[in-house]
């Protein structure tokens, strides 16, 4: 056996969790949704041994209000939830992106609208990502389609949220989250972990949202720096304003520090991708199912290749771009009615795009894929 | 020296409210005859005698009228959304348990949209002082009926009278679980310093519902001629001392609000809860 690398066959939900603690969360806050709880049973049993806070909130609303709270007072943070759940907690992910709070949401993605279908498996939620709460704002979503890509990515997520001081996602759905499969634990030190940057000026020189900075320096609660922080559009030292150059200047801010940086939080998975006729875009199970049938597609001598983005929120605009030129289809399965596949035609113009899509609670299968593959072809 | 002239040369001491305010905050929004000044005065006051530092001190607060103090006050502040302040401020002393954590909050935003968020906190015990600024009416919105408007009572969303019953603030807190409730008016300000005093020390969850005076919503849709008349109907009509009411005829309790400590009890505190069940998960339990 090569080193004293830990393998365990373990659940989607379970190294949503794992990924969580290494990355050094210490609060959780949720409340009990399927199909994302065993989040928050697993957390609520590991936390207190490493001397973090678990809280089991009286709504989905206070969920998010508890996590952003904690990591104003310094804490990692961490919610868990489904679509009905996410639904709830959208004016608490503005605040915080308006408040640039650092904090991680899981939606474990199930059939919708309203409670739908609780078991069920979905993807149905992505555009309510983007878009689900008022007014302007960054989003960073990541859609991990494995569980070791669960594990990773929820490092990943922390560490985006601690660097960009913005809530960030974690879409998956319901068939990777109740998944299993053969994990490495990572060990201390394998990963990188970024915690965000404290002020290092004077408390009275201390502006929550200074301008000199595209990502400004956090301070926590009970630390000496006795800041502001509000919903309202505020100016650099915290404080509300009703002044509209500052008030764009800000709202301005928030989404420029994501779309300068959206290099460096960009993740992709291209397979045999170069040189495709057919390019099959798609993330999470759909990925997998995507997986096989492009294997199966090159059995047949068809070029197809698999374009799997991992950061789906931002969009990744110039790979697709790129995917597209030369290809004579896009295709693009998701378990919605059609959500993603318009962000695919905007950056693929000129390129036929297709969409695979179903809502009955079952998973895109590879024959799907296949037939659309050929279709094309 | 006589108790008397101990007592007016204890006033007669300015006390230095500048201390506990952020420079170049003020003026504030709250409209003139608003109760929401005088209040804050009384709360300062009782922050000075607490002997908390003001880096100790975590203000926390959701939307309305009574939610901006935070913006005024130099301690650790967040100003959160409507009626979700204790949710945010579970989650700040939780993550950190020796910040002492107050809460602002108005009748609409605690007792209405807020209205779950508030029993839930009753009913953990966490360690927190919740004030509820009850005015009777939505002021930031400009002026409709709220859970504590008076039946009858007229607003811009009860033109006809308010058919709805009040919440009682301080009952629903005590079946709720709260361990230190208690009431307070912005016409008895020293009482009610005294009143916040007790409440911040309190170990556990306390609710201190404070009546005061909305003269532009409440004040003008409901026929009173001013201010003073406002405060007089506060202290004449509306309240009555928790130690006198024993000592009065039945007949000039009835109808009343009681004032001062209603209920204290002893009960485990969440966040000490907390430190146990983490001694108990890391086997030292």
């Amino acid at each position: 056996m090569a080193g004293n690398k830990v393998k365990r066959l373990i659940q989607g939900n379970e190294a949503c969790a794992e990924g969580a603690l290494y990355a050094g969360c210490r609060f959780f806050g949720g409340y009990p949704i399927t199909p994302s709880t065993e989040i928050a049973e697993i957390l609520s049993v590991r936390l207190p041994r490493v001397g973090g806070k678990f809280i089991q909130m009286e709504d989905e609303i206070a969920s998010i209000a508890a996590i952003t709270g904690a990591s104003l007072a310094g804490l990692k943070s961490l919610t868990a939830t489904s679509g009905p759940g996410f639904s709830l907690k959208q004016e608490g992910i503005g605040y915080a992106c308006l408040a640039e709070v650092p904090c991680v949401i899981v939606n474990v993605m199930r059939g919708g609208p309203s409670t739908g279908y609780p078991t069920g498996p979905s993807q149905s939620d992505v555009m309510q990502a983007k878009w689900g709460t008022h007014g302007d704002h960054p989003v960073v979503a990541l859609v991990p389609s494995t569980v070791p890509e669960i594990l990773s990515e929820t490092v990943r997520a922390f560490n985006l949220a601690e660097e960009y001081r913005t809530p960030v996602f974690i879409l998956y759905d319901e068939i990777v989250g109740h998944m299993r499969e053969a994990v490495t634990l990572p060990e201390p030190g394998e990963l990188e972990i970024i915690d965000r940057a404290k002020p290092t000026c004077a408390p009275e020189e201390y502006h929550p949202y200074d301008t000199n900075y595209d990502v400004p320096p956090l301070a926590a609660y009970g630390e000496g720096y006795r800041f502001h922080i509000t919903g309202l559009n505020h100016r650099e030292d915290g404080f509300p304003t009703n002044d509209s150059a500052l008030i764009e200047e800000g709202i301005k801010r928030i989404i420029d520090k994501i779309e300068k940086n959206k290099d460096k939080i960009l993740k992709n998975e291209e397979y045999l991708v170069d040189g495709a006729d057919i390019v099959v875009f798609a993330f999470g199970s759909s990925a997998r199912s995507a997986r096989f049938a492009v294997n199966k597609a090159r059995e047949k001598g068809i070029k197809a290749g698999l374009l799997k983005p991992l950061t789906l929120w931002p969009f990744p605009e110039e790979t697709v771009r790129k995917a597209a030129k030369g290809a004579k289809a896009i295709i693009v399965p998701e378990m919605n009615l059609g959500q993603i596949i318009y962000e695919v035609e905007r950056c693929a113009k000129g390129v036929e795009v297709a969409g695979i899509n179903r809502v009955d609670g079952e998973p895109i299968n590879p024959a799907q894929i296949l037939e659309a593959i050929e279709k094309f072809s | 020296m006589s108790a008397t002239t101990a007592a007016k040369k204890k006033l007669s001491v300015p006390f230095d409210y500048d201390k506990y305010l952020r420079p170049g905050k003020l003026p504030h929004i709250w409209c003139p005859g608003c109760g929401h000044g005088i209040v804050l005065k009384s709360l300062l006051r009782a922050i000075d005698k607490s002997g908390l530092t003001k880096d100790e001190i975590c203000m926390v607060s959701g939307i309305g009228c009574s939610s901006r103090t935070p913006g005024y006050v130099d301690f650790n502040t967040l100003h959160t959304l409507h009626g979700r302040a204790l949710a945010y401020a579970t989650g700040v002393k939780l993550a950190k348990p020796e910040l002492n954590v107050i809460i602002v909050t108005g009748d609409g935003d605690a007792l209405a949209i807020g209205g779950n968020h508030f029993i839930h906190t009753c009913r953990r015990n966490i360690d927190m002082t919740i004030l509820v600024y009850s005015n009777f009416i939505y002021g930031m919105t400009g002026g409709q009926f709220s859970p504590t408007t008076p039946v009858g009572a007229l607003s811009n969303t009860s033109r006809y009278g308010n058919i709805e019953p009040v919440f009682d603030c301080c009952d629903l807190a005590k079946a709720s679980g709260a361990t230190f409730v208690a009431r307070g008016t912005a016409y008895h300000t020293l009482e009610l310093e005294r009143t916040l005093l007790a409440a911040i020390k309190h170990k556990g969850t306390s609710v201190v519902e404070i009546i005061d005076e909305c003269p532009v919503y409440y004040g003008r849709n409901n026929k009173f001629k001013s201010v003073t008349q406002m405060m007089e109907d506060i202290e004449k009509n509306g309240t009555v001392s928790v130690k006198q009411a024993d000592k009065l005829p039945p007949e000039k309790v009835q109808g009343k609000l009681l004032r001062g400590i209603l209920h204290q009890v002893e009960r485990p505190e969440y966040c000490e809860g907390y430190e146990k069940l983490i001694a108990k998960a890391q086997g030292k339990g």
